[in-house]
């Protein structure tokens, strides 16, 4: 794949990363692993005394993903930068594809759009990433 | 409640010296799935280029995270933690971090703007520096808290 990759022209699509769907026991984990322990990804309880029917995964958790996609595409020590804006929660069991799409390139620097896609389309996270060209 | 937005930007957020581990990173990378060799095993890091294995690129957030209580300027400002969400997160990168080093991170809140029905939006950022004082990432957060329903 990598020798395919062409890293400078708009319109070029990443090929998609279809991830596990999310069970509770990815979201302990992943509590743990990131550092990131607030309850409200883990304790039932705690959802529930917060007005939820549920717990829902960690934004940071998706955009660990995405960046996979970015960087199984392009070497790590390209990338320049990574953003995202989470738009919406990601519930227990969803399974998230994540995809990237160039949109400009400039200055020897591509801009990549990305999204964190549902089965049911819901898009839970839009971001940019920019990568220098070799 | 609203958040008191001088007393935010005034906080004073210490300094965090995080050393980064080699066990960590593989426990981060099993949790993501990221089973690439050069990201868990230190021989294919190696030969991949890097000086051992490499952190990851939305990494530096959890570095934040090993403080002894990384939420505790959200509780400085009666913030209840359940009503809170990530809006938003952005990372420049200006190096490469590998296991074994040394950062330091120099965060601040840097605004808080109020939105409709009571939402604010807390802006935090955050420099990694090596021990050389080069800058490795800048990174930035936007956290939503919610207003009471």
């Amino acid at each position: 794949m990598t020798a395919e990759a062409t890293y400078d022209t708009v319109g070029t699509e990443l090929p998609a990363l279809v991830c596990e769907p999310i069970s509770r026991t990815t979201l302990a984990l992943f509590a743990g692993a990131s550092g990131d322990h607030n309850p409200i990804h883990v304790d039932l309880d705690v959802a529930r005394s917060a007005g939820l029917e549920d717990v829902f995964a960690h934004g940071m958790l998706s955009l660990a993903y995405l960046s996979r996609l970015v960087t199984r595409w392009a070497p790590q020590d390209r990338l320049r930068s990574l953003s995202a804006r989470f738009v919406a929660i990601t519930p227990v069991h969803a399974r998230p594809t994540c995809t990237g799409r160039i949109t400009a390139v400039e200055n020897g620097v591509a801009t990549v759009a990305l999204a964190v896609t549902l089965d049911d389309g819901t898009v839970t996270l839009t971001g940019t990433a920019t990568i220098g060209l070799a | 409640m609203a958040i008191d937005r001088e007393a935010a930007l005034a906080l004073e957020l210490p300094p965090l010296e995080a050393e980064v581990e080699r066990g960590a990173l593989r426990f981060f990378a099993r949790a993501t799935g990221e089973e690439r060799p050069e990201y868990v095993d230190v021989a294919a890091a190696r030969a991949a280029g890097f000086r051992d294995l490499p952190v990851p690129p939305t990494y530096y957030f959890s570095l934040e995270l090993q403080a002894a209580d990384p939420f505790a300027f959200l509780t400085d400002l009666e913030v209840d933690l359940r009503r809170v969400l990530h809006g938003e997160q952005w990372f420049e990168y200006a190096g490469q971090a590998c296991a074994g080093d040394r950062l330091t991170l120099h965060s601040r809140v840097v605004d808080v703007v109020t939105k409709r029905a009571g939402m604010e939006l807390l802006t935090k950022h955050t420099s990694v520096t090596d021990p050389s004082g080069a800058l490795v990432s800048r990174l930035g957060s936007v956290l939503v808290i919610r207003g009471e329903s």
